[in-house]
């Protein structure tokens, strides 16, 4: 059981709470490091997509699961940051810069749609974010010259440091150029959510009017936070872009929109963990679903790969059980589970019960 | 000079005359409380003066410049604060969290100095701190700080309101309905903290109460209001005295 104790300001202030949490952040990171030995190419690949899944999920976490505004359209980021990413490297444009391109695209682009589309709230607000990820798809087709129309456009290999880093022929290199803008962006993101701004966007998630009375510019923290949400799935969509290869514009349908903020609430909606377990799911998910039928169909002989589907219909299943006995997601068992341990053997069932919230009623928002 | 002056305010949903013609000063340094039936208007004077509601009429100074069309969220920064009739705290977020957000009118960092984290970020966060601090060594709240708002009793809930009201620095707290659905003896409580507010801080208050035996206590004025408009002014005793007042609340004696 590990009791600190706080002796100076800064230790609330600093990311690490002390020298053991940093170790153990210190040994994944290591872990993550030693990835491209530890792991054959198909699984180093599979680890590269949640890495950029994780960049989206923390780009739509700031938004949804920060600020309290959910949208269903971030696949039409996605889009803006891996089309601008590509038409610019494809006009020979260097990969970084194009890549700070895609950032600032989607999060310009996002900043102008926010102020109409966050006047909304609630169930209109999903709406107006869903019909975004609509137009996106006919945009994406029209817009031809950038977007190469229906057939798309094909990644070209990155050269950087003096080496061509490529999917296929370079994974190590493309896992930890990967790995290097998550790490960049979530300590960017930690440190917006322990100063003034990130305190502005949980106030207004959990209560604008009191936001508002203690002198925060409610309409600005949330255009902030959409826009910078844009700009991370902006980043998110320029690597999906070259893990796919290929990106047209059937790669950012709506379903992605969907499962991006499914992929957030099964994590743990306003966690930044969340984020990352959520994609490890989202990713990991259909590949267990594979190993599993394959390994039936050796050993039993039933062919779950007959019923179609399946993994969808698996995938709501875990949906509906989240949201029904765990609403603060993978991220609310994994704290738990790290509670019991801390507390071994004091811990008391009812510890985490919600208590109950008392009526708001005259709520302006 | 008068901190704030009300003159003339009103206001209207639909065809109810919510505020209709309230005018009042509140001096420096004093508590003033508005009393008044249920619907009376008096938290809709609050909205009004926090300029959460646009006024249909009237103007209100505080500190001589004229804030009635000044939007709601640069008000905190000049030193109103307020705490809300039924609790407006971010509960997903611990006591310190919430008074830290009571600093947000204070901040002096920009959103991408906060990104990169910048010395001059942390210095301020500590400076942030250390205010907060000495408001939880005010109010007793010690025993709370890391503690979540949806685990923390009514009673600590208004006081730790009233915390974060504090920690913006404000010149003049509006309180509305502090006392209420506190027991006995946190009520008692609030009257101290109250008087200490006015003497030790310096602050001046402006109330919306019920309870008469907290009103009485702590007030140096009271505003009676009844459907908006105002009845009777004057120390707590005149005013439960005025007829108007008691017919408002009880209503008129039946004649035959």
């Amino acid at each position: 059981m590990s009791n600190r104790f706080k002796s100076r300001y800064d230790d609330d202030i600093n990311l690490f709470e002390g020298r053991w949490h940093l170790a153990q952040y210190a040994i994944l990171m290591a872990l993550l490091l030693a990835a491209p030995w530890l792991l054959g190419t198909y699984y180093l690949g599979e680890l590269t997509a949640v890495l950029v899944w994780s960049l989206a999920g923390l780009g739509l976490m700031l938004i949804s699961g920060h600020t309290g505004q959910v949208s269903l359209g971030h696949a039409a980021f996605m889009a803006i940051g891996a089309f601008t990413n590509l038409a610019l490297m494809l006009r020979g444009w260097h990969f970084l810069p194009a890549l700070l391109a895609s950032a600032v695209t989607s999060g310009v682009i996002g900043a102008i749609i926010s102020r109409p589309i966050l006047r909304m709230s609630g169930i209109y607000l999903a709406i107006a974010t869903l019909a975004l990820s609509i137009i996106i798809e006919d945009v994406a087709i029209m817009a031809e010259p950038i977007t190469g129309g229906v057939a798309g456009v094909f990644a070209p290999p990155i050269a950087m440091f003096g080496m061509e880093i490529d999917r296929y022929a370079t994974p190590e290199a493309f896992y930890y150029l990967c790995l290097a803008v998550l790490v960049l962006v979530t300590l960017g993101y930690l440190n917006l959510l322990r100063s003034a701004s990130g305190r502005s966007f949980l106030a207004v998630r959990d209560s604008e009017v009191s936001a508002r009375a203690l002198g925060v510019n409610v309409a600005r923290a949330k255009t902030l936070s959409f826009s910078l949400s844009c700009a991370i799935t902006g980043l998110a969509g320029a690597l999906y872009a070259h893990l796919a290869q290929a990106v047209n514009y059937e790669s950012f349908l709506v379903l992605i929109s969907i499962t991006l903020l499914l992929q957030i609430v099964i994590g743990g909606l306003g966690s930044v963990h969340g984020a990352f377990f959520g994609a490890i799911v989202v990713v990991l998910l259909p590949q267990l679903i594979a190993i599993a039928s394959d390994y039936l169909d050796n050993t039993a002989g039933i062919q779950i790969a007959a019923y179609p589907g399946l993994d969808t219909a698996l995938f709501a299943l875990l949906i509906l059980l989240m949201v029904i006995y765990e609403p603060r997601g993978l991220y609310g068992v994994w704290f738990k589970v790290r509670t019991w341990l801390q507390l071994f053997p004091l811990y008391r069932k009812g510890m985490f019960r919600r208590t109950r919230t008392y009526l708001k009623t005259e709520r302006q928002r | 000079m008068s901190l704030l002056q009300v003159k003339d305010l009103s206001i209207s949903f639909g065809g109810v005359k919510a505020v209709d013609g309230v005018s009042f000063t509140v001096e420096p340094g004093e508590v003033f409380t508005l009393v008044g039936p249920n619907g009376a208007g008096k938290s809709t004077i609050f909205n009004l003066i926090s300029r959460l509601y646009e006024p249909g009429g009237g103007q209100i100074l505080f500190d001589g410049q004229d804030i009635t069309s000044l939007p709601a969220h640069k008000v905190a920064g000049l030193g109103i604060a307020r705490t809300f009739q039924n609790i407006e705290l971010f509960d997903h977020s611990s006591v310190l969290q919430n008074l830290l957000i009571g600093r947000h009118c204070r901040r002096n960092t920009r959103w991408f100095e906060e990104l990169l984290f910048l010395p001059k970020v942390r210095r301020s966060e500590r400076e942030h701190r250390l205010l907060v601090e000495e408001v939880i060594d005010f109010l007793d709240l010690a025993p709370y700080r890391d503690k979540l708002i949806a685990g923390l009793p009514y009673g600590v809930r208004k006081v730790v309101e009233i915390a974060r009201a504090l920690s913006s620095q404000p010149k003049l707290i509006l309180l509305d309905e502090p006392a209420s659905g506190l027991s006995v003896e946190e009520t008692q409580n609030m009257a101290w903290w109250i008087e200490d507010m006015q003497k030790d801080l310096g602050l001046t208050v402006l109330m919306v109460e019920h309870d008469m035996s907290l009103v009485s206590r702590v007030s140096n004025r009271v505003l009676a209001v009844s459907e908006g408009r105002p009845l009777a002014m004057g120390s707590a005793a005149d005013v439960q005295a005025d007829p108007k007042v008691i017919e408002a609340y009880l209503g008129t004696e039946a004649t035959s």
